[in-house]
This record gives structure tokens, sequence and C-alpha cells, in this order.
């Protein structure tokens, strides 16, 4: 049993902004994978919950007109790793939400709660960061685009308001076309775990595959929320691809990380392995891209 | 036609595998109050009052008992045989509920309530004020003069000290010319992680309590909730169904005397106390973390002069198994490799940390960590190979212990490392692997280990069986060891089918819960020892059965008894082959005979005074991404000789769950307690890092089939010897891929990121730069 004091089931997105502001202290829950834990240990007891669970016009990936693949928030995990589209222009983002949990939370965990959590291990996140996806927020008002790095407050806090839910994910088609990534999760073992570090890169390479035109690489557990490393971004604009450069580019991102030291990894650990992962997620996301490295 | 040696499908397979089998939960009536209990926030303490007030007004809240209110008796929980002699007897120095609390998570109060909710609010609305004291969590420090003392009974918090002392040390090191290989070993606090929490479930019968626990040893439990409650054990009804594991946790007595207390205090009514995850880390059983210093002196022909040991076991706050861990792990000292000169200290003591008891393998894989990765260093600064030197100077054929009287019958451990060898490729892989460069290099390893079973002499243990025949010529059979998920029970059918001459094992229904009141009595699931213990008690028992069987075919063919067997469910004249009647027609006959009618039953009691050795190795394959710090298992095996196999399927199975608890112990699993505030910090599966399916390569389980000569069945332990040859066979093959000793478990990516740095493998310059 878990000590909820109310339970309101949304019937459409309207409905659940209703529900929003008729109950402003009430939480939201998709699939409950973070909400029901939380609420088990004792941080979330006696909450009211607002469901948007049964909003099927929320699941599923599309492509909008313009381009831009749009991910419904309520999209499960392991939809989205099979989904054509995704393994089609974004695969590294089906591969990293394939690494969340285990099979049952994959099923039932959304990239929607993954996102609405702020935390700073989600598997998404980094790849979301690194193909600056923006967050599509449907309130009283109608909807609200806020690009992710802005929509990440604090450890814990996005940019909600109190008459919104989160309605999708957007990947602009600037960010994804021509453009390959790779993610690693680097965890202590190799299932059901959380990030100690994710680091996920994407680059875009010239035609003749000799120069990064673009490269971008975000990381999760590298501070209080996901971030960019764009000191070590701009070391590889344009340049040609080499491993010196690759070095000097992995070596950068400790300009722009801030790990700190806790009971689950020290600060120099995680140094290390960002730098490491750094080199090893570009060597991948140049290969996949054709080139060399 | 005998399915012993056979891989027949366990006799409760289909109903675990489709849900059927109950467990404590499935039996627990719907309408049952529930109890959570109110923990300690300070390691160490007096609590000095507890405000109840609050939760008091909380709907559905029944009873709130606090460490103030309970009777002030304490007992002892360990899950040993009870000695008449208080000498032996286990260390008594728990309460129900504490006032001075000993670590973060103790017990100060309980809830009784409707339901789950109201429980938890409950608990949330109790505040306790401590009285806080100064606590210690390491050993070492807690041994020192002015460290915060735990019971006063014990003011140095050295539960107990036990010495080996084996010709003479301090003049054997004079020799000239030896090395000396001095080092220390560290393994860190585990837990055993099995599926099921720990559950009990009380209510009363007339002035009877009936208690349904998680439990490997429900008529240990009978006697320890009877001393806890200070009532006659015979008011005390045990009952145990299938349970989710145990793997020692559960050779404790847990929460049963607490879920019966407050039975007592609402009137009897069904009370079920389920332990939750969180809390079953931390306020049930660890595993012993220890410190072991060992010094060998050896000669340039590899043999050992001189040896010592020092070994510090961490008790954390009560003692529960206490000593005997620490005991049993520097028996290997004079043992696994002989030496005519040693010196061994074993020290038990107790730290504000989350009380250590039984755990597979009892202080042996601790002490196989320490001993096999010393035994690889000693041969590593000989420059000799470390399994021709294994080969050389392990226990020889024929050894025998003057304590315990086992010997060493056979060749087990070079057939043990052949067939490792084999398997592996082993000498191929260790040439090819010298001298590598590279971020990611393989390395293989390999690590022996020594265990004995059953508890004789320390104890004198003794196991019952019952046979009753039905009316259908198939029979029922009880004994008092327990089916803990390793499958006992099938064994037992096995066993007993063979014995009693019945066609299949499917013709024994073994009786898989153990009630108090109507199971004979054994002493439970501990010590590797049940499918040992129960070939004696099978075979007696089994053996009067079928006498009895005999004699009533005898009568009723009026053929002489000598003449006549009980074959494959038959009774056949033994002269001619010829079948007479079969056991069926001869058992309704017996059950409804005008002229003779008999319940035809046996019982009998086997004293267990034989004790075996169980050996074996462990060989692994690493591939160690130096960059990542972090090693991974490619390949693996497991040799035993555990004698003749009763089921080789089970025997395999329970060797992969071995291998996977010692591939966890290796690499990740480490329960962690907060320096500042003793707190624990990881006590949930996300945080500690149990080893997953996807941790673990194929796992190899192979045996070498020595009968033992003391086991009717020729049979000896397997339970626990699989999880404690693995972490020192893993950490040689990382010592063979990357020239570091790794001597601290788990050899995860913190511990390797700090070897890799100081051995120059991982030169992080931005390091440099700060420090």
């Amino acid at each position: 049993m878990f000590d909820m004091s109310a339970y309101y089931e949304a019937s459409s997105v309207e409905n659940a902004i209703q529900l929003r502001l008729e109950h402003p202290d009430a939480d939201i829950i998709a699939g409950g994978s973070d909400v029901l834990i939380q609420m088990r240990e004792g941080k979330r007891a006696g909450h009211k919950l607002i469901s948007i669970y049964m909003l099927d016009e929320l699941r599923g990936v599309s492509l909008d007109e313009d381009g831009t693949l749009r991910i419904g928030s309520l999209t499960s995990f392991s939809h989205i790793t099979q989904d054509p589209l995704i393994q089609k222009y974004i695969p590294v983002l089906g591969e990293a939400v394939d690494m969340v949990g285990g099979p049952q939370i994959r099923n039932i965990g959304t990239i929607g709660g993954n996102t609405c959590n702020g935390v700073t291990s989600a598997d998404s996140a980094s790849t979301l960061h690194a193909y600056e996806a923006v967050i599509e927020l449907t309130g009283a008002n109608g909807k609200r685009l806020v690009p992710i790095r802005d929509f990440y407050l604090k450890a814990g806090k996005v940019d909600i308001h109190a008459d919104e839910i989160e309605t999708a994910v957007l990947i602009p088609k600037e960010s994804y076309e021509r453009t390959f990534g790779y993610y690693f999760k680097y965890a202590m073992r190799e299932a059901l775990d959380i990030a100690t570090t994710g680091c996920s890169v994407n680059v875009r390479l010239s035609d003749d595959k000799k120069k990064f035109e673009r490269v971008r690489i975000a990381y999760g557990v590298a501070g209080p929320v996901p971030m960019r490393a764009p000191s070590a971004e701009a070391v590889l604009t344009g340049r040609e691809i080499s491993i010196e450069a690759a070095e000097e580019f992995s070596r950068a991102v400790l300009e722009d990380i801030n790990p700190r030291d806790s009971w689950r990894a020290s600060k120099a650990l995680r140094q290390h392995i960002a730098v490491e992962l750094a080199l090893r997620c570009l060597k991948e996301s140049v290969r996949r891209a054709g080139g060399e490295l | 036609m005998s399915d012993v040696g056979k891989s027949v499908i366990r006799v409760d397979a289909y109903d675990k595998a489709t849900g059927r089998a109950k467990y404590t939960d499935d039996l627990c009536e719907r309408n049952a109050l529930i109890a959570k209990v109110v923990r300690s926030t300070v390691a160490h303490g007096y609590v000095t009052s507890i405000d109840t007030s609050e939760a008091e007004k909380i709907p559905g809240v029944v009873k709130i008992v606090t460490c103030f209110d309970v009777p002030d008796i304490k007992f002892p929980t360990a899950g040993h045989p009870w000695s008449v002699e208080e000498a032996h007897q286990d260390v008594a120095d728990r309460r129900l509920l504490n006032r001075h609390v000993r670590y973060y998570g103790d017990d100060v109060a309980a809830v009784v309530a409707d339901n789950d909710v109201a429980a938890d609010q409950a608990v949330r609305a109790i505040k306790v004020t401590y009285d806080e004291k100064p606590f210690v969590l390491d050993p070492l420090e807690a041994m020192k003069p002015g460290a915060p003392v735990l019971h006063k009974e014990c003011p140095d918090n050295i539960l107990k000290h036990t010495t080996i002392r084996l010709g003479d040390y301090q003049n054997a090191i004079k020799e000239p010319g030896l090395l000396c290989v001095d080092k220390w070993y560290t393994i860190p606090t585990v837990q055993h992680c099995h599926i099921e929490n720990h559950i009990a479930v009380s209510h009363m019968e007339g002035d009877r309590i009936v208690i349904e626990s998680s439990t490997q040893i429900p008529h240990i439990v009978r006697r320890t909730v009877g001393q806890a409650l200070g009532i006659s054990w015979g008011r005390i009804r045990i009952i145990k169904p299938y349970i989710g594991g145990g793997f020692g946790n559960k050779q404790d007595t847990l929460y049963e005397p607490l879920c019966a207390y407050l039975c007592m205090q609402v009137g009897g009514r069904t009370v079920k106390l389920d332990i939750p995850r969180e809390d079953t880390f931390v306020s049930n059983r660890v595993r012993h973390a220890m410190k072991i210093h060992l010094v060998s002196w050896v000669r340039k022909d590899g043999t050992y002069a001189a040896r010592k040991m020092e070994l510090y076991s961490n008790q954390g706050g009560y003692a529960s198994h206490g000593h005997s861990i620490a005991a049993k792990a520097l028996g290997t000292l004079p043992q696994m490799y002989p030496c005519p000169n040693c010196e061994g200290d074993a020290y038990t003591v107790y730290t504000n940390q989350s009380a250590a008891g039984a755990m597979r393998g009892y202080g042996i894989p601790q002490a196989m960590f320490a001993m096999e990765s010393h035994t690889e260093d000693v041969a590593e600064r000989l420059g000799v190979d470390s399994l021709e030197f294994r080969r050389a100077h392990i226990m020889p054929v024929g050894y025998v212990d003057n304590f315990s009287k086992n010997c060493n019958y056979f060749d087990t451990y070079n057939q043990c490392f052949d067939k490792a060898v084999a398997y592996m490729d082993y000498y191929k892989k260790r040439e090819e692997y010298k001298n590598q460069t590279g971020p990611v290099r393989k390395g293989i390893g390999i690590a022996a280990f020594w265990y004995n079973t059953a508890v004789w002499p320390i104890a004198l243990e003794h196991s019952s069986c019952r046979m009753v025949l039905n009316q259908d010529g198939t029979i029922q059979v009880q004994v008092g060891e327990t089916e803990i998920g390793q499958g006992a029970d099938t064994a037992y059918a096995q066993m007993a089918a063979q014995v009693v001459g019945l066609k299949s094992y499917r013709d024994v229904h073994v009786v898989s819960t153990q009630d108090t009141d109507v199971t004979p009595f054994g002493l439970g699931a501990y010590a590797s020892r049940q499918t040992y213990v129960c070939s004696f008690s099978i075979t007696r028992t089994g053996g009067i059965l079928k006498k009895k069987i005999l004699d009533y075919a005898a009568e009723l063919t009026r053929q002489d008894i000598e003449n006549l067997d009980l074959i494959d469910s038959n009774i056949v004249r033994t002269t001619d082959g010829k079948v007479l009647k079969t056991l069926q027609e001869l058992a309704t006959e017996a059950f409804y005979s005008l002229t003779h009618s008999e319940h035809i039953t046996a019982e009998a009691t086997y004293q267990i005074k034989n004790n075996a050795y169980s050996f074996g190795c462990c060989c692994a394959e690493v591939e160690v991404d130096i960059p990542l710090c972090k090693a991974k298992v490619t390949k693996i095996i497991n040799v035993h000789d555990c004698g003749k196999l009763i089921n080789p399927a089970l025997a395999e199975a329970q060797v992969h769950g071995g291998m996977s608890m010692g591939i966890g112990f290796a690499l990740s699993e480490k329960l962690m307690f907060d320096p500042k505030t003793g707190r624990p910090l990881n006590n949930n599966l996300l945080d500690y890092k149990l080893s997953t399916f996807m941790d673990h390569p194929h796992l190899e389980a192979q045996f070498v089939e020595n009968p033992e000569p003391t086991s009717p069945f020729g049979t000896k332990a397997l339970g626990e010897p699989p999880a404690c040859p693995v972490a020192p066979a893993i950490r040689n093959a990382i010592l063979n891929a990357t020239g570091v000793e790794v001597d601290e478990l788990p050899m995860n990516p913190h511990i390797l990121f700090r070897r890799f740095t100081e051995e120059g493998l991982i030169n992080d310059p931005w390091r440099k730069e700060e420090s």
C-alpha cells in the first residue's frame, strides 16, 4: 500500500492542466518508477497524485513538418529504443535509454519522467543535452518551448509551471542531420545501475571525413545538473581529425565539468573517467560518421 | 532403479516455477496487524525519552511499545545447537528493544497498526531523543584503550581472542636465508541479499505462540524465542514454509522474538513483521569484515619455515555467531599449507555497525582471499609458478587434523587443479599473458579453498527422520533439516527412495514445511551439512521402515524374511527374483487387514560424530581495462570434490549460485557506513552493487567425485564452498594481467583507480598539478 492522499486520473491534456490548477499541491505521476519509490521511502508520503499515464496522445515518436523529431513525453524507454525514427535519426538516444535500470523499468519508465525529475544521472539527459533537445510544455495558455539546458534549473528542479505538464521532447533537425553520436554509461555494474558518469558525444564531419565540422559533448553526473562541455567542443570545431586533437579535446572537458567527491565516487576518479569517456565517445562517434581516429 | 546420482527434476520445481509454492507472506491472513520497527538514528548512545503522543493519534495505530516497556531479558541469537555447558553457550547480548543503542538502525521501539500506511506514519511520528556517545567502526580502533565501550561486560570490546601456537615461531624465523612476505588483506562488510527479506508472522492459540517465519533453523528459533520471552519452550511453535534464500542470515534468530512479543501485547491477534530491504541490510546480519595480516617465512626451496596470521574480525554491535567465524577462518592457517611453526591470533571485536553473523562460507571466503592472495604473492617473490607452488605445499594426501579428526583421503587438490587447468587452458594462457602492454590486458588466476563439513566435535548434533507408509506404497519423509532453495528436499527424496527400495524418488513425499510441533528435531540449514547429516538419519530410518515392511511381507507371503527384498516398490523373492506383491498391495493390506492391521512407520535419530573436508578450486580469466579501472571476468570455472553427487544438476546449480556470490564479493559488493555518523550509506539494491546476470560470463561447474568414506552415500559439503575461492582467483588473475597486487576487496573501480595510480599504470597529469 502506498501512502497517497488522493489520486486523480487525467482524461486528456486539458484535463491534466485543469487538475494541476485545482490541486496545486499534487505531484504528477507517469510510469511511477521514481514517484512510487520516493513515496515508499516516505519522501512523498501523503502526497496527492495526478496521473497522466492514460494519455495515449503523449505516446510515440513522429516527425514534424519541419523535420523536428517529436518524442511524446509518455513514450517508454523500450519504445524509444525500438522506434524506427529513433533508430534512423538518433540511434544514440535509443541506445542510451536502453541502459536505464532493467527491462521492467524500461517498459514502465518514460522520457518525460526522466527529464522532469531533474536528476543529473538520467541516462537520457546527456544525449538530449548533446542534441540541444527542446522541451515542449503545455499549460493553460498553450504550448511553451524550453531549450533543455534552460529546463534544468538545479538538482531535482526543472522549469515547469504550476499549470503545465511536459508533452514532448523535441530534437531539432539541425541537431541530428548528418550527425553521429555515442553514449557511454560508466557505472559500477553492467545492469540495474545509475551512471557514475555518463558521456554523450556527437560529431558532424566534413564531406571528406577529414575534419570536424561540429562536435557536441554533454555529461551526466559531472555537476548538479547534466551539462555541456563548451571548452572541449571549441577545441575541435573546424579542426582536422587527429589523435592529438582528440586528446586535447578530452583533456579540455576538465575546464567545464565540476564533479564532486562523494561516497559514490571521488572527484579524482570522476575526472579521470570523464576524460577517458570523452576520448572513447569521440572515437566511436567519428567511426560511426565514417571517419577514422 | 536408483535415482541417486541422477539429475532428476527437483520436487518443488513445478510449484516454484508457477508461483504456487507458499512462502510466509502467502500464509499470512489478510487482516493481520502490521508491525514496524523504529530504528535509532545514532550509531551509539542511550535513549533518554520516546514521545509517542503524535503517533498514537494516527488512525489505525493499535499499539506502540518502546525500549522502556520490554522485559529486561538478554538472549542469544546465533543459530548454533544449544550447549548444556555454560562455557560453550552463545553470548546473550540482545534485548527485544534497546535503550543502549549500538549501531545506526538499532531497534528502539515498535508499532503495531491496522495497515502498512498507518504503521509507517506512526514510525515517522515517534520522536526519540538520545544521549549520544562516541562510536567506533573499525575493529583495530575499537581495541585501543579509551575506545567507546559497547557492552559493559566486555570493556575492551574484544568479544573473544583465540590463538594457535604450533612449534616455535619465534625461533624458526631466525633461520638464515629466509624470505619474509609480510602483508595485510582487507575484506569489507557484505550482505547476503537473499531475495525474500526476513519476515515473521505470529498469532496465539490458547497460551501458545505460533510463529511462521522465514528461517533456516525452526527448531533453534523455538529455543531462542523461549529464551527471549522468558517462557517455556514448549509453548512456542515455529512453522517454516518455503523460504526465498537465507545464505546464513536466517541461520540466526532475527525478528521472531519481537514479532511474538508484539503479538502477545495485542491479545494474540495475528501480527506480521516484514522487514524492508533497507533494514535487512543493516538490522539483520552481515558477513564479518576482516583485516588479515599474514607473515610467511619461506626457504628458497619454497617450504614454509614459519607462518603467522593475525585476524581482526568486525563483529558489529551484537555477538550473533560471534567468534565462531574468526576461529574457523584462523583454522586455515595450520591446515591448508601445513607448516610446523605457526602463530595465529584471531580477535572478534565489537564495533558500532551492523551485527555480523553467519554468511555462506562462515569465515572461509575472507580467509581464502587472504590465504590464496598471499600464496600467489609468496610464489611471485620466489619466482616460481604459483600453481606448481600450490601443488607442492598444499595439504598432502593422508593429512589428519588432530581436533576434528578430518582426513584428506584423496588427491583432491591436484585432481581439481587438473580439471580447471584443462578447461581454462591455464598454462598456455599464463604464458601468453606475460609482459603485456596497452590499456586493456588479460590475465588468468587460480585459487584453492579449504572447507570442512559439520560441527563435531564443537557440538554433538543429531539428525532425526520420520517415515510414514501410505496406502498406495508411497511414503512421507520428515526431517528437521530445511529446504532453503538449495534443493535439499529433492536430495532427501532421492536418498530415501534408494534406502527403502522405492521405484522412484517421486514415491517419496518430503514434507517440506518444518513445524516444531510435529517435525522431528533437527538443527536446520547451516554448515553445508544437511545432505551429509541426513544421509545418516535417512539411511537408518529407511532401514527400519524397510525391515518393518519386509516383516509384514514375510507374514503375508509366508516366506522367510531372509529371502525377501524390497526392490523398485515390489516385494521380491531374492532366490528366484519373483515379484510376490507390489508395495502398494502390501500397504493397503497393512492399513485395512482384518487380521493384522498396522500403520507402518519408522523414526530414528543419528548422532553426527563425523566430519569431512570439502576441497576444490576456482580458476578465472579477466580482462582489465586499465583506464576505466575495471576488471571483467571473461571465463571462470569452479571444481569441487564434494564426494559423490546425489543430483548433479542441483549440485551444478549450487556451484553457480556460489560463484555468482563470489564474483560480487570480488568485484563490487561493499556495505558502507558514513565515517562521520555511522549511518549506513548504501543499504539498498541500487547502491549496494550486488553483481547481476550481466556481470557474469558462463559459470562452469565441474566435479571430482571421490566418495566420502564416512557417509553412506559418499557425499559431503557443497552449500558454502562454491563462494570460497572465487575472489582470490579473480584477484590473482588481475595480478597476472597488470602486475598489480590488489589486497583489498571489492576490486571495484575505486580501489583499482587507487592501486593503478600508485603503481603508475594511471598517470593523470592534472592530479599532480593539484597536489
